[in-house]
Parts: C-alpha cells; structure tokens; sequence
C-alpha cells in the first residue's frame, strides 16, 4: 500500500518537474529568441575558436558546457594587472574552497606570441591549480576575444611592447548563458557572491 | 662581474619581513617597499610602496633607481571602458598630509630590464627620487607572485 502511495507520488513529482523544465525551457527560449545585447558576451556555445591549453591539449568553447566558466584575459609579461587578477582569483577560490572545483577557470593569452604552452605552464604553477591558460594563433585568441566582446591591442614601449587588454573576469551558467562580469581588482565580498550563483 | 656584486647587494638587505620598516625623509615616510618574485629575468618585475606626507607642502616621487633593472620607470594602470593600460607616469603627487600608495591596480614601479630574477624571501635596494625631499634607499623585500602586499601585523612589527 504504502509501496503504491509512494509510486504515484513519485510519478507525479516526476510529471509535474517534466512539465515545469518544458515549460520553463519554452519560456527561455521564448525570451532569449530576439538578438542579445550586442555589448553582453555571447553565450559559450555561440562562441567558436579553438586554443591549446598549458599542458598541450586543444580546447574548444564547446567543452566548457555543463559547468560554469570563468574566463579573463592577460598575459605573463604583465607585471601588475595580471599578477593582481591571479592573485585575486586564487583567493576567490580558496574562499569557496572545493565546490570550485565545479569551475572552468580559464585565463586567454593576448600575447601569444611570447607565451606558448610551456611558459604558461610555468607562470600558472604559482597560482590556484585550477586554473587553466590558452593561447594559440593570434586570429584564434582575436576569436575569443569578439565572442566575449573583450578587446585587447599590442602597444610598442621602449623598444619591446606591452598589451592593454580587457581586465574583467566573465562569468556563465553552466548552460554557457552569459552571468556576470567581476571588475578588476573588485572586492571579494562581492566578487565571490557573483561566482556562487553560478555553482547554484 | 656584475653577478657577484649584485649577490652581495641582495645578500645585504636579504632581511626578513623588511618591507615592514619604515624610513624617512625630510617629511617623508617610506614604508612596506616590496615586490613579486619573477619568472626568470626577461619579464618586468614590480615595485610598491607607501609613502606618507607628514609636512605642510606637497612633494611627488620623480624617478626610482635600482640595480637589479636597467629600465626602471613609473607607471599606472588605468582601466578605462574595462580595458586595462599602463601609461607612464611622469612622477606620482605625494600631496602634503597624505599616504600616497604604489600598489597592485594603480601606482607601481615597472622594472624593465631585470639583471637578475626576482626570488621570493630575497631583496634587493631601490634609490626613491622625490621632488623636495631628494633621494632615500630603501629595501625592497621580494614576496610570492601570489602576494597583495606585505603582512606586517603578523609580523609583529
């Protein structure tokens, strides 16, 4: 008896969820149909370019979905900005500790040229393990950058160059749906909030 | 040649937790000089530091001078519409009766041209030029690539 009661309540629970995720995907698709916001990030499985990782392996945005991503531009020549994000990612996942392992967290080159894998592999050692490099041909990383709407420009400095990049950290659902972005150098107070939503 | 002579100068001011002593000049008051710990010498290295107007009249640091960089300059980050850049700074205001920092985002030092890689718990000397107040040498104390900045309470000093 109890046996059956438990069946049909299960089989209602599972109608009634079945109903809720179609209707709720009706409503989704219903509301992201018309163009997104031309400045916003694409979602990540609109994005398409293909990178290496730090240890050799090709990465494409399409392996990103089913867990939420973090994605942030910078380059190992960068004395200051780039340390400084490192520095505050790693810190923002230690604050959350091993329900960020959940996480792509992904720095992009936007000097390829100076770093291959190996070199990223080197400069990464010193920050969180899960964080992971690209780099690639330049068009490649000019790829990522459009798809996130992130820019980034090589300028000559006393005989060598520099890179201005697009300092932000983005962030997506793990459905690839653009979430948020974390300004430079923002507070962990509130930079850690925006992250968890994403785990949710 | 010049390797030795540098080992020394390192070795010299290699004191621990160094970045928190202060120094003064004139007016000025010099404090947690310290950097990040470099991968090999070919990428830039980094200074700050804090210096506290104490006087009436405004000073402004003008140049800094250090034997492990060839090109040390001034520089600041600035984030405009997200993007991020790093325009010469002709000299950094040390307004009067206030602390005026070079730290991670802003004001920093920019160490082009490294003679040597920057290892973390090592140091290394750096000549200050301020308008008014002249020249102050003071110990730059080399933290992880990870680090915000010295941790002077837990020092204890």
């Amino acid at each position: 008896m109890r046996t059956r009661r438990a069946v049909i309540l299960g089989l209602g629970g599972v109608a009634g969820a079945l109903a809720f995720t179609l209707g709720l995907g009706a409503w989704r698709s219903r509301g992201t149909a018309p163009a997104t916001d031309p400045r916003l990030p694409l979602p990540i499985a609109e994005m398409d370019f293909t990178l290496t990782d730090q240890c050799g392996a090709t990465v494409r945005p399409s392996d990103w979905i089913g867990r939420p991503t973090m994605i942030f531009f910078g380059f190992t020549f960068c004395p200051d900005v780039c340390p400084t994000t490192l520095s505050d990612i790693s810190g923002w996942l230690e604050d959350l500790g091993p329900e960020a392992d959940r996480l792509n967290v992904t720095l992009i080159s936007v000097d390829p040229e100076r770093d291959t894998p190996a070199v990223l592999s080197d400069y990464l050692a010193n920050f969180d393990p899960r964080i992971t490099g690209l780099t690639g041909p330049l068009a490649e990383v000019e790829r990522a950058a459009a798809g996130l709407r992130a820019s980034f420009e090589k300028v000559p400095r006393d005989g060598d160059y520099t890179v201005n990049h697009t300092a932000g950290v983005f962030l997506f659902h793990p459905d690839g749906r653009f979430a948020s972005i974390i300004d430079y150098h923002e507070d962990r107070r509130f930079a850690v909030p925006k992250i968890r939503r994403t785990l949710s | 040649m010049r390797t030795p002579i540098l080992a020394a100068l390192l070795s010299l001011v290699g004191l621990p937790a160094m970045a928190c002593e202060t120094f003064t000049i004139g007016n000025l008051m010099i404090e947690h000089a310290w950097s990040r710990a470099t991968i090999g010498a070919e990428r830039p290295g980094v200074l700050y530091v804090e210096i506290t107007n104490t006087g009436s009249a405004d000073d402004a640091l003008v140049g800094i001078a250090t034997p492990v960089a060839e090109m040390p300059m001034l520089h600041e980050t600035v984030v405009t519409d997200g993007v991020a850049s790093m325009p010469h700074a002709m000299s950094v205001p040390v307004p009067a009766g206030q602390t005026v920092a070079l730290a991670p985002g802003g004001y920093h030092g920019m160490l082009m041209g490294l003679t040597t890689t920057l290892k973390e718990g090592e140091g290394f000397p750096v000549t200050l030029t301020f308008r008014d107040a002249g020249e102050v040498t003071v110990p730059v104390e080399v933290l992880s690539m990870q680090a915000e900045g010295p941790d002077c309470e837990h020092a204890g000093q």
